[in-house]
């Protein structure tokens, strides 16, 4: 009992503390953000803790143009290197990803605008300018992968554990002047794992972003070396990689410089291809937007199986030459939650990536038959 | 800090449940608590709704197994969406060993009721409804249950779903019994399924009542469906579904309508007043579907369908689009009406040894002399024919279904 009580002033202790080092809670789900001790807000910064990495992808999943920061930690051992799939990470993996946006104004009265991921110096991100919204954790345990979702409190001194999730009204500040209200949408822990059991059938929750492919990139963190080769030489890959660039590579969606479809079908397999898979929640469509699908399966010519309001009054997911009758373009442009795509985690258009997509169709050749 | 969520949560139910059961304006207070039952559910949980009209702004979801989810009867327990900001669902559940029951669930922004890759499944006096009626805004799909095996729809009632009622896609082993579809684009519609028994319904209102469909580019090709003693009358609503989906090519006034499945046995049901026809049976190459789009193993071709002992009348009067108004007004006359039964006429060509299916392997009709036109869609309706005569054979009847495991009668 004893032992018990001074367990007990040890934990509080810990909770106090500004300085948690970096912990895997191995089956209870801490209150607090901090009590991870993977990113803390202090001195006007977000801080890394101890050995805690930040990571990022050729392209991101859009959301509502918040901007991200990923980060990984294994306390032991390393991840196992897949071609296609997420990297097999050991039990006591921590990845977490801040949400956050720059302020529009002075004060923070709820309006954000466009902005540019900032990078990390000496372990730390400075939030000068910047409002925190959320930070989700993936925790590897013994029985799986666990998804939590935590919301920043108003002083943005930490996060709070929100497994129902939550609604934040934010205004939303185009570069072209366009202001509009939306509801920045946390997601609920169940509407987590909607996304992350990749394979809807074995529901298994993995993570979507550490494949091969989104990270081999040059890294930047460490400016000198490709990502996937950082990730080698700090400890945290292992497997069969020789060379970082033999891989598959995504490309960055925003880089005009790489051809069109290959900029197209990242950003479809980022934002898509966790449930539009052939064992995804989405395979009740017929619709498959990993890297390697073709014809129907890819959405040319293909009519749409159970799409209501998503059709949009439209034939097929593509027209050939066609962004305008297109039911894809229909679902990136709609912000109707009965129709648009993604089902979760968007309520704003993304217009630039619409327009990607849009440009992509309107270069495609041939006729729906 | 678990019991206290949990006791918390008991609080507030203890709180909802003395509540008015025509309590108005919506409840919201009710969400957090739900949604945290959902969170925390384990194997066995039954979780009880209380009387009363609870609003949404998102989805709820369920991932965990052997759940219950139960209320105090559709018309007392209503969860309402009207709300909703987020989701593309009211409900949806991801889980076997599901079952729900005695609650409603109304305006949705999406799909009511959607549960996915589950087995032992039960959906019972379940309410799904957009109160504002037929509008092509609505949801698309009242209760969907999809990708599941072994299940029970019993009782339920949908109304005005853009798309279908009581929809169950890609799915094994179904029995779907006594519930009533009404105002909705398409009643009932059983669609990429294996074994299948549709009885003792009422699809009313509807643009179509009961639809067996087979769709291209999914995994599963459906067949094996019975389609018997269920009232199909008066779905005349206009098509409100939008453009690009399947069902939108449905015309109005459609009774039972097959489309591309195989082995569909219809009988001893009644079905009346359906102004375009009674009964359709049909290929996907007339619903529009462009065939660069299909997968190659699709089989568009409708086969094995037995229809007989149906009482059927007062249908074909005014059919819905251009191409059977003008073949009715050629073959029957302005005042005339189509016969119970048309049937498009595609047959593939090449199914066996090179040749055809001889007619009374692809569709028979032993129905107290109920007519059928073969409308020749083929050849764009050059050569439409009564064709009774060629149809008047029988094939081997279904096996019931025999529902199994925890869901065994």
């Amino acid at each position: 009992m004893r032992k018990l009580a001074a367990l007990l002033v040890l934990l509080l202790a810990a909770c106090g503390s500004q300085e948690t080092p970096p912990t895997f809670h191995s089956d209870s789900n801490p209150q607090q953000l901090s009590d991870w001790g993977m990113v803390t807000a202090r001195d006007g910064a977000l801080q890394l803790g101890e050995g805690v990495t930040p990571y990022d992808l050729a392209t991101p999943l859009f959301t509502d143009y918040a901007l991200k920061l990923r980060t990984v930690w294994i306390p032991q051992g390393a991840a196992t290197y897949t071609a296609n799939d997420a990297f097999d990470f050991p039990v006591g993996t921590v990845l977490t990803k801040t949400f956050f946006y720059p302020i529009k104004g002075d004060a923070w009265t709820g309006a954000v605008t466009y902005g540019v991921e900032h990078t990390v110096e000496g372990g730390a991100m400075s939030l000068s300018g910047y409002r925190l919204m959320e930070t989700r954790i993936l925790v590897r345990r013994a029985d799986g992968w666990n998804a939590l979702p935590y919301v920043w409190n108003d002083d943005q001194t930490d996060a709070v554990l929100k497994r129902t999730g939550a609604v934040i009204p934010l205004t939303l500040h185009r570069p072209d002047g366009r202001a509009e209200s939306f509801a920045y949408v946390v997601p609920n822990a169940n509407q987590c794992a909607a996304c992350h059991a990749t394979n809807a059938n074995t529901k298994e929750i993995a993570p979507i972003g550490p494949k091969a492919r989104h990270l081999n990139k040059p890294s930047t963190f460490s400016p000198a070396f490709n990502q996937l080769d950082y990730w080698i030489a700090a400890g945290l890959l292992t497997g069969n990689v020789s060379d970082g660039a033999a891989v598959q590579k995504s490309a960055d969606w925003t880089d005009k410089s790489l051809p069109l479809a290959a900029r197209a079908r990242t950003y479809l397999d980022i934002n898509c291809s966790h449930c539009h898979n052939p064992g995804g929640a989405a395979d009740t469509s017929g619709l498959d937007l990993e890297p390697d699908a073709a014809g129907p399966a890819l959405g040319r010519c293909k009519s749409p199986i159970a799409a209501g309001s998503g059709s949009g009054g439209r034939p097929f997911d593509i027209v050939p030459g066609h962004p305008e009758q297109s039911i894809t373009v229909f679902r990136m442009e709609t912000t109707d939650p009965g129709a648009m795509m993604p089902e979760l985690g968007r309520s704003t258009t993304h217009d630039e990536g619409v327009a990607l997509i849009a440009e992509w169709i309107a270069r495609m050749e041939g006729v729906c038959g | 800090m678990r019991l206290a969520i949990i006791a918390a949560a008991a609080l507030m139910l203890a709180a909802c449940g003395e509540q008015k059961t025509t309590s108005t304006p919506a409840d919201t207070s009710y969400q957090e608590t739900l949604m945290t039952q959902l969170l925390d559910a384990q194997p066995g949980d039954i979780i009880e709704i209380p009387a009363g009209t609870f609003s949404f702004d998102r989805s709820l979801s369920l991932t965990v197994d052997g759940v219950t989810i139960r209320g105090q009867g559709m018309d007392k327990s209503i969860l309402s969406f009207k709300d909703q900001i987020a989701g593309a669902e009211g409900l949806i559940v991801t889980a076997s060993d599901f079952t729900i029951e005695d609650l409603a669930i109304e305006d949705t922004k999406g799909d009511a009721l959607k549960i996915t890759k589950g087995e032992n499944i039960i959906i019972r006096r379940v309410r799904t409804e957009w109160t504002g009626g037929p509008k092509t805004s609505n949801g698309a799909y009242g209760i969907y249950p999809v990708q599941t095996k072994n299940v029970l729809m019993e009782e339920n009632v949908a109304i005005a779903a853009a798309d279908a009622g009581l929809y169950i896609g890609q799915s094994q082993n179904v029995v779907v019994r006594n519930n009533r579809a009404e105002y909705n684009v398409a009643g009932i519609e059983i669609e990429n399924t294996l074994d299948a028994d549709v009885y003792g319904n009422v699809a009313t209102n509807n643009t179509g009542g009961i639809l067996v469909f087979n769709m291209p580019n999914l995994k599963q090709p459906g067949a094996r469906t019975r389609v018997y003693d269920n009232d199909v009358f008066d779905n005349n609503t206009k098509n409100f579904g939008h453009k690009g989906t399947p069902v939108a090519s449905i015309p109005a006034g459609s009774g039972v309508v097959v489309n591309s499945n195989d082995q569909v046995e219809i009988f001893g049901n009644r079905i009346t007043g359906n102004k375009t026809a009674n009964i359709i049976v049909a290929s996907v190459y007339s619903s529009g579907l462009s065939q660069d789009g299909m997968s190659e193993d699709f089989d568009p071709y409708p086969e094995g369908i037995y229809i007989y002992d149906n009482e059927m009348g007062g249908g074909g009067k005014n059919p819905d689009g251009l191409d059977l108004q003008a073949l009715k007004i050629a073959m029957f006359g302005p005042m005339g009406a189509l016969p119970d039964i048309l049937w498009d006429g595609y047959v593939n060509p090449d199914k066996r040894d090179g040749a055809a299916l001889p007619l009374t392997e692809i569709l028979c009709v032993q129905n107290n002399g109920a007519e059928i036109v073969n409308f020749d869609g083929p050849n764009g309706f050059k050569n439409p024919r009564l064709a009774a005569g060629e149809h008047d054979c029988a094939l081997e009847k279904l096996a019931p279904v025999t529902l199994t495991g925890p869901l065994a009668e």
